[in-house]
């Protein structure tokens, strides 16, 4: 029955005509892989993007990464700008070398070494999430706390050297009175907020006591450092505009600068902490089907290979989020 | 003899990883060690709005991005099509977005400084 063929095009047999050359010359995995990989890339660039624009617009008061970003572990009230991400980003770096020894192995047909350098990669990768969580908590707990303004901004405390000060260091709780506020009493959506003992009354009598404090706005000056003002300034500035007292960090206000400084830190470093997560996650399971001999048996460590693509892109966005969050 | 052969590839992909990361590492501690002390000449010397200082971050990040693709992603076995796909979409994509968001809050920036409203009361 010739009547039902399709008519022929010339072409069989090459790539255009569907023939048995792979497009692009790479297996269907692997440039899935790709297209995912480079969807995901577009979307961490929308991120960070954003997170430029947000920067531009609010380009003389954007917090100093180095004034927020200076802990490192057992080093408590040492100054250590960048030596805990700069520890980060060696420890994914190093993650990604491992497990492109995993897929140098894969290609050998090394089950043993495949294993090894997967468990390392692995352990890498949870060990980047332990940091991550770490830097989280320093982030979220605060050191220094600051004042609302009115108009949404910030304020902080400094010395009349310009050195910060804590807002406990100058001011006591008073006691008072203190009901709950429950969802009967309000709007059903409006719960308690967490409850900071430290009242902006408690603050503004502190700071009136001691003649040596001084308020840092949130502006930077031409040397790179915030703008401390004088002993008058500072009075008018705290009396007349703050209104709250911030201690650390959530998504709607930080004591490090502009609110959305801690929105975006959230945004991004989560975000990429999710794709460390899942991939330490689908190591784990391409770890196991390694020790069952899966790919031993389908004669081929193509799996491995396309885990480390992915392993390898998330190792890339922190690079990028290394340079945009903490250096530039 | 094609044991040797195959041996021979091996080992020169073990050396490449490895002289990545070496390239990787010292381009990582070049930026931190800047990123610490802040030269002020870098700091205060700016070029196409951006200061000096910044610009090395960028392309040095650039450079990192380069090797991990290049050398950890098998980029460089590729055939030069899928390169040209991933890459040249991704770059054209990036640059447009980038430009756009930075020059759009460069604007809204100078609105904020230079109008009648103040922000900050």
């Amino acid at each position: 029955m010739e009547a039902t063929t399709v008519a022929k095009t010339g072409t069989e047999g090459k790539t255009w005509g569907g023939g048995d050359e792979k497009p692009l010359k790479a297996s269907y995995g692997k440039l899935m892989m790709w297209f995912f990989i480079s969807s995901d890339a577009l979307t961490f660039s929308g991120f960070l993007a954003a997170y430029g624009f947000t920067r531009f617009k609010f380009i003389n008061e954007w917090p100093i990464a180095d004034e927020v970003f200076n802990h490192f572990p057992f080093l408590h009230g040492v100054d250590a700008p960048m030596y805990y991400v700069a520890l980060m980003t060696f420890i994914l770096i190093f993650s990604s070398v491992t497990m492109v020894l995993a897929v140098d192995a894969g290609h050998q047909m090394q089950k043993n070494k495949v294993v090894t350098y997967m468990a390392l990669t692995i352990l890498g990768g949870i060990i980047f999430i332990g940091s991550q969580a770490w830097e989280w908590s320093n982030f979220i707990s605060g050191e220094y706390g600051a004042v609302e303004t009115r108009s949404g901004k910030i304020i902080q405390f400094a010395d009349s050297e310009g050195n910060r000060v804590a807002l406990e260091e100058f001011s006591s709780a008073s006691i008072k009175d203190r009901t709950q506020h429950e969802a009967k009493n309000g709007i059903w959506y409006n719960s308690e907020a967490s409850y900071n003992p430290l009242s902006i009354e408690d603050v503004k009598n502190g700071f009136a006591a001691n003649p040596d404090l001084r308020v840092r706005t949130m502006e930077i000056t031409d040397e790179g450092e915030k703008e401390v003002l004088n002993r008058e300034e500072s009075l008018l500035k705290l009396n007349t505009s703050g209104i709250g007292v911030i201690q650390g960090a959530n998504l709607s206000q930080n004591e490090y600068g502009a609110p959305l400084f801690g929105g975006f830190f959230f945004f991004i470093t989560g975000f990429h902490g999710f794709h460390v997560l899942s991939g330490v996650i689908i190591l784990i399971i391409i770890f196991f089907n390694v020790l069952v001999g899966t790919y031993e048996k389908r004669g081929s460590y193509e799996m491995v290979e396309k885990v480390g693509l992915y392993w390898h892109f998330v190792d890339l966005v922190w690079v990028f989020v290394f340079t945009f969050f903490y250096l530039v | 003899m094609a044991h040797d052969t195959t041996h021979g590839e091996h080992s020169g992909a073990k050396k490449r990883i490895w002289q990545v990361f070496i390239i990787l590492s010292i381009l990582t501690i070049v930026e931190v060690v800047l990123g610490i002390f802040k030269p002020d000449f870098l700091v205060h010397t700016d070029l196409v709005s951006l200061s000096l200082l910044n610009w090395i971050f960028i392309v040095l990040t650039i450079i990192k991005a380069y090797y991990i693709v290049w050398a950890f992603m098998h980029m460089e076995h590729e055939a030069a099509s899928l390169r040209r796909v991933v890459v040249w979409t991704g770059v054209f994509l990036i640059s447009y977005l980038i430009a756009i968001l930075l020059i759009e809050g460069t604007y809204i920036q100078e609105i904020y400084e230079s109008g009648y409203i103040t922000w900050d009361f």
